[in-house]
């Protein structure tokens, strides 16, 4: 178990914390998402508006579904207003396909190009093992993360994905399920998660509250 | 590792919990918000809500039953029951759920499995496989048919075959019944769940029949189950998580402890 403060300290010592854009692409559920920021005491919106996105002081990219998805981010404006806000150094947290979108493609929709901040494209599972990846699998961390400060090594985080990015430098922690690959990735302001912080318990809430608690 | 996971069921009708033997008398366990939160922090991997009456009038209630136990939970939570159309499943994923399962209407009209994976993604879509043991007309080997409205209306369809179109259809889990068992606290029906698990790549979910720590050891072995999940157990208490966890644990199955 973490050691945390509860949500209504949480809010009141953080008042002057950012604001998080949670960015809506028609992608699936966000209600899991804002209900999980919502219960750390992090103030967030839901928005598909690029403008609101380029005045944001700080993104969460959720994501389930397919790849093919983020085409919605191109289409509609939000993705240049997203990669302004990365170059500015706006902190952005990527989750499940919203962490692969960081990578360069993937082969689930490979005419879709990704952002491209991490190298390499995400691949489906090998064939020897069961597809998709569904449950709580633990995280082996590897070097700091400002993200997962205080996550213990090991930590059971829940997944649910069919494709998966590879382990590149800015890993910060690997899961092994048919071999290893990116849990969690981390450069500067970026931060990406496979894994559904706002499902995965304890450690998922001390992992967004670590987010929350950023300086912009 | 990737774990094993246990699954707490709640069933609910008019916004409490209920739990039947073989589906007849019903005993109140109890409010879910309350429940489910008690489970999560007992250690569950996860939640299912079943609405168990799911007719018109009590779908307002369900909602609201839905709405105040996401509230409670920061771990997967899945909704079942009488989710008949994409609408449906929208309101309940609106109300805080992280899945929907789909049972009748998903036998009557496979599709739906199709159009709530294709606006909410197959991770978010359980189909649910009400299967009991039947002979054939041959009378040979060991089949199961599926049954629906809550195991009593044959469907004429055949358990493996349905689990094998739901994946093809973009269900993410399959929630396996098994109507023999539910109820009996004898065991999980592992031929069953091996037959399914065979056959599909997505994860099987074992229901029916838990009554001890054995059980669960069982239907993970030679069951193949990827999860398993039991109501009345953990509602009175009859196994602890934290003992079963325990037990897997050195039975060699990885879990989620301590979590």
């Amino acid at each position: 178990m973490l050691a945390g403060p509860t949500a209504g300290q949480d809010a009141a010592e953080h008042e002057r914390t950012a604001v998080i854009a949670i960015v809506d692409y028609r992608a699936g559920n966000l209600t899991s998402v804002k209900k999980a920021l919502d219960r750390i005491g992090a103030e967030s919106f839901v928005t598909s508006d690029p403008e609101a996105i380029a005045s944001a002081e700080k993104i969460v990219l959720p994501g389930v579904g397919h790849f093919a998805a983020t085409k919605v981010l191109e289409t509609s404006g939000m993705r240049s207003a997203l990669q302004n806000a990365i170059q500015r150094e706006v902190p952005f947290l990527g989750i499940c396909v919203g962490m692969q979108w960081l990578f360069e493609s993937s082969e689930e929709s490979p005419e879709t190009p990704g952002l491209g901040i991490f190298p390499g494209q995400c691949e489906h599972f090998p064939g020897e093992v069961k597809s998709p990846h569904v449950g709580w699998n633990d995280l082996l961390l590897e070097g700091s993360s400002r993200l997962l400060a205080g996550v213990p090594q090991n930590s059971f985080v829940y997944f649910t994905h069919t494709y998966r990015a590879p382990v590149v430098s800015s890993s910060v922690a690997r899961c092994e399920y048919g071999g290893a690959f990116s849990a969690a990735v981390e450069r500067g302001q970026v931060f990406g998660v496979q894994f559904h912080p706002e499902k995965s318990g304890e450690v998922g809430q001390a992992i967004l509250r670590n987010f929350h608690e950023l300086p912009c | 590792m990737l774990t094993r996971r246990i699954i707490v069921c709640l069933d609910v009708d008019a916004g409490r919990v209920v739990k039947g033997v073989q589906f007849a008398k019903l005993r109140d366990a109890g409010d879910p918000a309350e429940l489910a939160a008690a489970h999560a922090s007992a250690g569950a991997d996860e939640i299912v809500l079943l609405d168990i009456a799911a007719t018109y009038e009590k779908r307002a209630t369900l909602l609201e039953t839905v709405r105040r136990t996401a509230r409670e939970l920061t771990i997967p939570f899945t909704v079942g029951g009488g989710i008949r159309t994409v609408e449906d499943a929208a309101a309940v994923f609106d109300a805080g759920a992280d899945k929907v399962a789909v049972n009748s209407a998903a036998i009557a009209d496979p599709a739906l499995i199709t159009e709530i994976a294709g606006r909410f993604g197959s991770q978010a879509v359980v189909v649910a496989i009400d299967a009991r043991r039947t002979a054939n007309a041959s009378g040979s080997g060991l089949h199961f048919a599926v049954k629906k409205t809550g195991g009593r209306d044959a469907t004429g369809r055949d358990a493996v075959n349905w689990a094998r179109e739901a994946q093809e259809a973009g269900a993410g889990e399959i929630l396996l019944t098994s109507m023999d068992r539910d109820g009996t606290k004898d065991g999980f029906d592992t031929e069953l769940t091996a037959a399914i698990a065979a056959v599909v790549r997505i994860p099987v979910i074992a229901s029916g029949g838990a009554g001890s720590m054995q059980h669960f050891v069982d239907v993970f072995g030679h069951g193949h189950a990827d999860a398993a999940l039991a109501a009345s157990i953990f509602h009175f208490g009859l196994i602890r998580m934290a003992d079963l966890k325990q037990h897997l644990r050195a039975n060699g199955i990885p879990v989620r402890w301590p979590c």
